[in-house]
């Protein structure tokens, strides 16, 4: 096992991945903005340094800087998290070639799904059902016109490069094709840095279900079944949940197979997430591949009792999978919300800020992973993400009301957060009959 | 009549996409803020000319500041 790791990142997961790490004997190592001096994540490791100033490209995201921490350090490994460099092929490259270990898939795995329309020709070819959509990216009023027909209506514009919602845009007629196409293209440039854009059939009220997966970059891979993700706003999750509610047997089974045989395919080394849309008719598509430990990871542990940081670290240092298939069970439920410093009476407009006061819930089944504390600052650079409130229970309709408590128990004050629309979320009937579906929040289900 | 734009919200200037002089009508972005990941235009209440930018490119803005002067 390695002796000592360094987190690249911030927040609620650096912590969460530091804790694993003093779990196993491992020292720690933080690295932080000037932004982020008084952050909890710098106080939870043996050791913390500074990687430049608040804008995140200066800082979190300038591999040369991370690499310089390591070399400081000393640290055997580095752990991505999620966001930040962790989806980025040439640093888990300048990892290796720096002698350091990446906690992760390989440079080629994660170059190979970072570009979304290759990734879909890929699992195509490994027999994975993908959404209706071009082969790649496309270019030219003439081309673009020929294959928006080809695909139909209503379609979305999606930047090859991208992820996270970021620079897509939805055309619901011909009419409009020209016009949404010229902007996709300007924001993939202005995000991505480049303008590469593909097009891909509009699914109505799809649900987002994913499957957690993890291999040992030999072709041996093992799923820990699915997570429903389909609250979202933006394009991004705002509610998670393990098992998926009322999602038929059939489907889960093709799902699971699918996400394995995908990540067989390319002999995926380590935690990854394949996500699929799921139509009413329960078709399923591949849309992307997160070749990362997830945000929403905490309630695959907590139905399946275990610990996927810890296997990320032991799979990293040489170890073979802990797990195999048929010890992987899913038993009763469990639920995570993202606390969010955003106000959901503006349309979920950031809402930066000190913390004034914080009060965490706690109880039976109740786990919080939060990235502040009183006192600290949110910073306007980084993700409004504050906290995430996990709820497991013996069925779900438990995992809901014990969630529900939380959410009332928890007080942020300083700035505005998620948590009022979160409660509305519990109580919204649909969501408690399990009728779950991606554009729910922009249809205003939980306006209430 | 003058009238001072503000910030809806803490970020920063992402984008300064309108010059003093310009011509905006209601709802034209007069500069762009980012903030949390969110880039987040600051619109024009009506339509006119700015008059005045009184921010540039990477500089933090408060909830309230004043951004433009519209006349």
């Amino acid at each position: 096992m390695f002796q000592s790791v360094l987190v690249a990142n911030r927040g609620e997961i650096a912590r969460r991945v530091f804790r694993a790490c003093r779990q196993l004997g491992i020292r720690t190592i933080a690295v932080y903005s000037e932004a982020d001096r008084d952050s909890p994540h710098v106080r939870d490791a043996d050791e913390a340094i500074l990687v430049g100033p608040p804008p995140a490209r200066e800082s979190y995201l300038s591999i040369e800087n991370i690499l310089q921490a390591v070399r400081r350090s000393g640290a055997q490994a580095v752990h991505p998290g999620y966001g930040f460099l962790s989806e980025n092929w040439r640093f888990a490259q300048a990892c290796a070639d720096a002698g350091v270990v990446f906690i992760g898939p390989s440079p080629d795995a994660i170059r190979a799904m970072g570009d979304k329309s290759a990734a879909r020709d890929l699992m195509a070819a490994a027999g994975v059902p993908v959404v209706p959509g071009t082969p790649g990216p496309v270019a030219g009023a003439d081309e673009v016109a020929r294959e928006a027909e080809r695909v139909g209506f209503p379609l979305i514009l999606k930047a090859a490069a991208g992820g996270g919602g970021i620079g897509m845009a939805r055309v619901n007629t011909a009419a409009d094709l020209a016009s949404a196409f010229a902007a996709a293209s300007r924001r993939a440039k202005a995000a991505f840095g480049e303008d590469a854009v593909y097009i891909e059939r509009y699914l109505e009220r799809p649900r987002h279900v994913e499957v957690q997966i993890f291999g040992d970059g030999a072709g041996h891979v093992v799923h820990l079944h699915e997570r429903d993700c389909s609250i979202q706003r933006r394009h991004q999750k705002v509610v998670e949940e393990s098992p998926a509610p009322a999602l038929p047997e059939k489907t889960k089974d093709a799902l699971t197979a699918a996400a394995v045989a995908g990540a067989r395919a390319i002999r995926y080394a380590n935690a990854g997430t394949m996500e699929f849309l799921v139509d009413q008719a329960g078709h399923h598509y591949f849309i992307e591949m997160n070749t990362r430990l997830q945000v929403e990871h905490p309630v695959t542990e907590e139905v399946t009792g275990l610990d996927l940081v810890h296997a990320q670290l032991r799979v990293a240092a040489g170890e073979p999978l802990p797990w195999r298939q048929e010890d992987i069970l899913q038993r009763g439920a469990a639920i995570e919300c993202r606390v969010y410093a955003e106000d959901p009476a503006k349309n979920f407009l950031p809402s930066p800020g000190t913390v004034t006061r914080l009060v965490l819930p706690e109880g039976e089944g109740i786990r919080v992973e939060a990235g502040v504390a009183e006192g600290v600052t949110v910073p306007v650079h980084y993700d409004p993400l504050l906290m995430k409130l996990i709820a497991r229970g013996a069925d779900r309709a438990e995992a809901i009301a014990r969630l529900a408590r939380a959410l009332d128990a928890c007080v942020v004050e300083g700035v505005r957060t998620t948590l009022p629309f979160l409660r509305r979320v519990m109580t919204d009937a649909g969501f408690r009959a399990g009728r779950v579906h991606t554009q729910m929040i922009e249809e205003g289900a939980f306006n209430g | 009549m003058a009238e001072e734009i503000r910030a809806h919200i803490t970020g920063v200037v992402f984008q300064v996409p309108t010059k003093p002089g310009d011509k905006v009508a209601a709802g034209d972005a007069v500069i762009v803020l980012e903030s949390m990941k969110m880039e987040i235009p600051v619109e024009a209440p009506r339509a006119g000319s700015v008059k005045e930018i009184r921010v540039q490119e990477g500089q933090t803005v408060q909830e309230g500041d004043v951004v433009a002067i519209l006349e």
